[in-house]
């Protein structure tokens, strides 16, 4: 059984890419066989945050126009031989992608026996995001806990109601699930920022994940080496923990508070 | 911030997001299953009203609700409170 994951969010720079990076390495990490593919049309970055982007022959829009095979575009990682990465394109023609192509290409991937099918998609609403959830089973709703990603998380948890293949058969809909990124306990503690409770309560979702706000996340899109495979971070840690609630295991949240620092440290830095 | 705000009690700005976030989602969301013909259907019952009451464009409210399983188009229409010579 393969199971369509798509990665989504509505706004911008919330860390879906980073997100479908890190799920796509830790399912592989498990030892599924994976594919993330990127719906990001003209923008292409999730090869960049895999560390593939020297490696790009073909692209999605190729193996859908059939310049190519999918086995061609497929690009196997080099850390992790289950784990494929196909490539957005470059092209600025939005209607490159369709329903249909999307179809094919998903089913010659559950053909070719893939446990996971992760779609990275872009931010807004519009064809490419459109399509990136269509066939999910399952969504991994990225959220920062800010008023505007907020919202438009709740725009997105409409069109995941309403406008995808699950939805529209009445077969039980898109599973969905909120991952908060960015998240920073101190400032929760403080009152400027809300809580994981606040955007449960406001988004009515099960936390699939919290992943605090690290210096290590720009470190490995810096790098191309997805922040889970850093075991050192807290950022790799929690997004273990939701790879794994992923997979149903039951994990209770971390990094929810501030770390505690010794006397020392307080007095001299550390 | 200093030592006055320990006392003045302003809500935090994490509230004061969570309370804004609330009102306006839940609004969002009651919107979202309501037809697409609605804001047309209002506008052109305000034209027939119009014919026979001066009345003001926002006296004019319609919600689609559910009720026991039924759909149930609401619609009210403030009149004008009469002035008498």
């Amino acid at each position: 059984m393969t199971e369509i994951i798509v990665v989504t969010s509505g706004k911008g720079g919330v860390g879906k890419t980073t997100t479908s990076a890190s799920v796509a390495c830790g399912l592989a990490r498990r030892g599924k066989r994976v594919a993330v593919i990127d719906f990001d049309i003209g923008l292409r970055n999730l090869d960049l945050i895999m560390g593939c982007e020297r490696r790009v022959v073909y692209d999605f829009v190729n193996v859908i126009q059939g310049d190519c095979t999918l086995k061609q575009a497929l690009i196997r990682d080099k850390r992790l031989e289950t784990l494929h990465v196909l490539a957005a394109s470059q092209t600025r023609d939005k209607d490159a992608l369709t329903a249909e192509g999307v179809r094919r290409v998903l089913d010659e991937l559950i053909a070719d026996g893939f446990d996971y099918i992760v779609c990275d998609s872009p931010a807004g609403i519009e064809k490419g995001a459109h399509l990136a959830m269509y066939y999910a089973d399952r969504a991994v709703v990225v959220v920062n806990p800010e008023v505007s990603s907020v919202r438009d998380s709740d725009r997105i948890l409409g069109l995941l109601a309403s406008k995808t293949q699950r939805a529209e058969q009445g077969n039980g809909g898109v599973k969905e699930h909120l991952l908060l990124t960015r998240y920073n306990p101190r400032r929760v503690a403080s009152g400027e920022m809300m809580s994981v409770d606040d955007v449960k309560e406001i988004l009515g979702l099960d936390v699939i994940g919290v992943v605090p706000e690290s210096p290590d996340v720009l470190a490995a899109s810096n790098s191309g080496v997805p922040v889970i495979l850093n075991d050192e971070s807290d950022a790799s840690l929690a997004y273990d923990d939701a790879v794994a609630r992923l997979l149903g295991e039951n994990l209770p949240l971390r990094f929810l508070e501030e770390p505690k620092r010794g006397f020392f440290a307080r007095m001299f830095g550390g | 911030m200093g030592l006055l705000a320990l006392f003045r009690r302003t809500p935090s700005s994490a509230s004061v997001a969570k309370e804004r976030l609330r009102i306006i989602v839940a609004q969002e969301r009651s919107a979202r299953g309501s037809p697409d013909y609605l804001p047309l259907l209002r506008r052109e019952l305000l034209q027939v009203i119009h014919k026979y009451v001066n009345v003001d464009p926002d006296a004019v409210q319609i919600n689609l609700g559910q009720e026991e399983g039924h759909e149930v188009l609401e619609l009210s229409v403030a009149l004008p409170e009469k002035t008498r010579a």
